[in-house]
C-alpha cells in the first residue's frame, strides 16, 4: 500500500518497503518447501515402483531432474532480473540477480554430481563428454564466471551491470542445453517429460518429479530472500530506516 | 518391503543415498552460509552506528 491508500507494486520495489515484506514471507516459503519436499521424497521412495530397467537406482532422478529444471530456471531469473535491472535501474533486480548465482551454481553442481552418480552403475562410466552434460558444465562455468566477476569489482553497481551483460551472453546456452538431446545423439537420454505431447514417465513418477521442483523453486527463493535482506542492510547501512531498524531491534 | 531392504536400495545403496546425501549437504549449506553472514552483516552494523553516534 502506499500513502495514498492504493495497491502498487511499485511501493515493494523500494528496499525499505521490500525488506519486512521479504522477512514475512520466508517463513512461508520454506514452509511450502518442507512440505512439498517429505511428500515428494514419500511418493519418491514408497509409493512409486521399482523401475523395470534401472531397479533402484532410477530414484536418483527425482533429485537429478529437478536439479536440472532448476539450474537453468535460476539462470534464466537471474539473466532477466538482470536485464530489468541494466534497463530500469531497479537496484532491488539488481540485488535479486547478484544472489542467484551461488544458488543457480549449487543446483548445477547437483545435477552434474547426481547425473555422475547415477551414470556410473547405469552407462558405467562418471563422465562422457556428451552434448548434455557438456552444456551443463558450461552452465556451471557460467555461474562461476559470473560470481568471480561480480567480486572482482567494488562498487556493486557497476558489479551488478557487468555481470548482467555476461549473463544475458551467456542466456544462448539455455536453449542449447535443452535442446541438446535432440540436437546431438550422444549418451544422454531424451526428455521424459516435455510440455509438447504426453509424457512418457507413470504417473506415480512423474508426481513426485514435480512436487521436487515445486519443493526446490519455494526452496530457492527463500534463500534469495534470506540474502537479498543481508545485501539491503549492508548497501542501505547509511540510511535512517537502518539505524531505526538496528536500534529497536538492539 | 522391510527398513534394511529399502536401505540396501537393491544394491545400488551407495549411489542412491550418496545422491541425496549430497544434496541435503548443499541446500542446508546454501540456507547456513547466508544466515551466518546475516549475523556477521547486524554485529558490522551495530559496530558501524556505534562509530558514526562517537563521530557525531
Amino acid at each position: 500500500m502506499t500513502k495514498t491508500g492504493r495497491f502498487s507494486w511499485f511501493y515493494f520495489s523500494s528496499p525499505q518497503s521490500f525488506y519486512p515484506l521479504a522477512g514475512a514471507l520466508q517463513p512461508w516459503f520454506a514452509g511450502l518447501a518442507v512440505i512439498l519436499c517429505a511428500v515428494g521424497l514419500y511418493i519418491s521412495f514408497l509409493v512409486a515402483p521399482t523401475d523395470a530397467q534401472q531397479g533402484e537406482a532410477y530414484r536418483i532422478i527425482f533429485i537429478h531432474v529437478p536439479a536440472a529444471w532448476m539450474s537453468m530456471f535460476v539462470y534464466v531469473c537471474m539473466a532477466g532480473a538482470g536485464a530489468i535491472a541494466l534497463v530500469w535501474n531497479v537496484k532491488l533486480f539488481e540485488m535479486f540477480a547478484g544472489n542467484c548465482a551461488a544458488v543457480g551454481a549449487s543446483f548445477t553442481f547437483l545435477a552434474l554430481a547426481t547425473g555422475s552418480l547415477w551414470g556410473k552403475p547405469m552407462w558405467g562410466t562418471w563422465w562422457a563428454w556428451d552434448a548434455r552434460m557438456t552444456s551443463e558444465l558450461i552452465l556451471f562455468f557460467l555461474y562461476i564466471g559470473y560470481m568471480a566477476l561480480q567480486a572482482s569489482i567494488d562498487d556493486p553497481r557497476r558489479a551488478a551491470r557487468a555481470s548482467a551483460i555476461l549473463a544475458l551472453v551467456g542466456v544462448v546456452n539455455i536453449p542449447v542445453i535443452h535442446f541438446s538431446v535432440q540436437w546431438w545423439n550422444t549418451l544422454h537420454q531424451p526428455a521424459s517429460v516435455s510440455k509438447m505431447g504426453t509424457p512418457t514417465i507413470a504417473p506415480s513418477m512423474l508426481i513426485p518429479l514435480l512436487l521436487m521442483a515445486l519443493a526446490f523453486t519455494f526452496y530457492f527463493f527463500m534463500v534469495i530472500l534470506i540474502r537479498m535482506r543481508n545485501e539491503i542492510l549492508e548497501r542501505e547501512r547509511h540510511t535512517t530506516w537502518v539505524s531505526q531498524l538496528l536500534e529497536s531491534k538492539a | 518391503m522391510n527398513w534394511s531392504e529399502f536401505f540396501h536400495m537393491g544394491g545400488y545403496a551407495l549411489y542412491v543415498w550418496s545422491s541425496y546425501g549430497l544434496a541435503l549437504f548443499v541446500l542446508l549449506l546454501n540456507i547456513y552460509l547466508p544466515l551466518r553472514r546475516r549475523k556477521t552483516v547486524r554485529r558490522l552494523l551495530h559496530e558501524f552506528l556505534r562509530l558514526k553516534e562517537q563521530t557525531r
